[in-house]
């Protein structure tokens, strides 16, 4: 018996952890595909009813507006976020003395919870009292800045946040890339009379291929995943101008009590998520592999 | 053009002078940058100690003329969370009792997890370590409804022990990811000429691989406890009111719509809940930027 258990330890310990993550995470996406199939509304129903709710959801004017918002704030957000860490990377790829202070500086936004950064902004941004009259304070009375309540430009502010939290990250991610560049080239081009900036426009930054992707698929991920950001800036408001899929999964959920929209767009949050990310982990995996 | 009568001391001089300003223009380019990132820390810190009078007739970046301590006082001890106004106190310990056990829990089987992965590979358990792996990535919003009834059936709904849970569950993928790559690079000879010598399973985890550890349970832990400090969303979804977490509570105050705002409170209220996170980067910022790599360029 005990030389049994000393043979299957491995496996009896690793088992708690993969039957949990076996109900907790492919039995609830399976749940939630189910229940997305169904009239549930304020309780869960399972008697399936074809796609009747993405149907309503495809139909749906806020859903509507939450991908959009979701396709322009994801743009942004990752085209800038990734453009600014470049930059920054570089920047502080110059033998830079204070190297580290520097780096501690731009990075620190993103150990604080988004909850925390949205109400900064918030504050910043606040029509009356932030950005606004500061600059009006400065004499430009005609100065106006009312993204953060303005439905047209709201969603603005949420780039304008997420970008400050993240992009110092990026900027590590990309640091990291630069310094694993094979130096001898880089000499060796140097000697050669080769400017800088041709360096790093024709040797350094192709060869960060694999960083960039790496960046891409973490920003993305953020993007789709946004939620408390836009809770705590803005409320998803004014009206639904700021809503995202994550907020009007939420809504639908907690607020509105309509279970079928709730399960229908969490599937749809997910397929986007694997579409991104399934290629790009099974080809690590295999190069892992082989 | 090259002036070939220019003698060639001269434009050694004038190529060095570009290289200063060239450096200079750097130096000015880092620390504007540095101010934009400091900037929103620097409105919260002085918007926190400046009175409410002050706020509405001064500048969002100008200095409090007189510092006061009350808006701190208030978000801490009085300040209200809907109904209740009692500050961010309450919700602050929750958060801590939430954190300490989700961290170590999950810790603890991600060691244990990732040392099976990498060092005693059984048929399947490749497969076993890509669906949990698999689980890091799903957007949370697909497990929200069926947790919710799950944490109802297991009648922890709404507590402190059922958000535990939760963190537990979902930090799982991440914890046995970071020990599988760190446990992954011990040579597997190590494991076998233990096993000859006659050690078994939990020996070798215990007396070989557990001292070689640190490093990676420190960048595993700091991991944790910032996703769990920070979490919202699970926090928001899976308590009631007097379970909240420190996150969930801040969002609250800010958002709270009865009496006049205090933007003071709010100010002090959200550092008070970044402090924690805050202080692990400033104590620990090395494992901190390793665990935000290995988490998300997988490892």
């Amino acid at each position: 018996m005990s030389e049994w258990l000393e043979n299957h330890l491995p496996k009896v310990v690793l088992a708690p952890s993969f039957i949990a993550v076996l109900i907790f995470v492919y039995g609830f996406i399976g749940w939630t595909a189910w229940v997305s199939l169904t009239r549930s509304k304020l309780l869960p129903k399972y008697e399936i009813n074809g796609f009747i709710q993405y149907e309503r959801l495809f139909a749906s004017p806020r859903w509507d507006t939450a991908i959009n918002n979701l396709y322009l704030f994801g743009a942004l957000f990752i085209v800038i976020a990734m453009v600014l860490g470049l930059l920054l990377a570089i920047l502080l790829d110059q033998k830079i003395r204070v190297e580290g202070v520097i780096r501690t500086i731009y990075l620190y936004p993103m150990a604080l919870s988004m909850i925390v950064t949205g109400t900064a902004w918030k504050w910043i941004l606040n029509p009356g009292l932030g950005i606004e009259s500061m600059v009006q304070g400065w004499g430009f009375t005609n100065f106006e800045f009312d993204w953060l309540v303005n439905p047209d430009y709201a969603i603005y502010t949420i780039v304008i946040a997420a970008i400050w939290q993240s992009s110092g990250f990026v900027m590590a991610l990309f640091l990291a890339g630069l310094r694993s560049v094979d130096g001898e080239i880089i000499k060796a081009a140097q000697v050669d009379g080769i400017p800088t900036w041709r360096i790093y426009t024709a040797i350094i930054i192709p060869s960060m291929a694999p960083i960039f992707l790496s960046a891409f698929i973490v920003l993305a991920h953020l993007a789709i995943k946004s939620f408390d950001l836009v809770i705590a800036l803005t409320g998803g408001g004014p009206g639904y101008a700021t809503d995202l899929p994550a907020t009007y999964m939420y809504a639908m959920a907690f607020s509105r009590g309509d279970i079928g929209q709730a399960a229908s767009s969490a599937m749809i949050m997910m397929l986007v998520v694997f579409a991104i990310v399934v290629p790009y982990l099974y080809s690590e995996l295999r190069a892992k592999n082989d | 053009m090259t002036d070939l009568s220019m003698p060639q001391t001269q434009t050694r001089t004038q190529s060095a002078t570009g290289k200063i300003a060239l450096r200079w223009l750097l130096y000015v380019l880092l620390g504007l940058f540095a101010l934009y990132y400091l900037m929103p820390l620097f409105v919260m810190l002085t918007t926190s100690l400046k009175s409410l009078e002050e706020i509405r007739t001064g500048s969002l970046i100008s200095l409090p003329r007189e510092v006061s301590f009350d808006a701190w006082k208030t978000a801490w001890a009085s300040a209200c969370t809907g109904i209740q106004c009692e500050g961010l106190r309450p919700y602050f310990w929750n958060s801590v009792l939430i954190a300490v056990p989700a961290v170590a829990i999950s810790t603890l089987l991600g060691a244990l997890n990732g040392y099976v992965v990498a060092q005693w590979k059984f048929k399947g358990a490749n497969i076993i370590f890509s669906l949990m792996l698999f689980g890091c990535f799903i957007p949370f919003q697909v497990v929200l409804l069926p947790m919710a009834r799950v944490l109802g059936l297991m009648e922890i709904a709404g507590t402190i022990p059922g958000l535990i849970f939760v963190h537990v569950v979902y930090g799982l993928g991440f914890t046995t990811l970071f020990f599988r790559n760190y446990y992954v690079t011990i040579p597997a000879e190590l494991t076998k000429a233990a096993r000859v010598d006659g050690a078994g399973f939990l020996r070798i985890f215990w007396s070989i691989f557990l001292p070689l550890s640190l490093p990676i349970i420190v960048v595993t832990v700091i991991w944790q406890f910032t996703q769990i400090w920070n979490d919202f969303l699970f926090g928001v979804s899976f308590s009631e009111a007097g379970t909240q977490p420190v996150t969930v509570a801040l969002n609250n105050i800010v958002n709270s719509t009865t009496g006049v705002k205090e933007y003071n409170v709010d100010m002090a209220a959200a550092i008070i809940a970044g402090l924690p996170t805050l202080l692990v980067y400033v104590v620990a910022g090395k494992y901190f930027i390793r665990g935000l790599t290995a988490g998300s360029v997988k490892g």
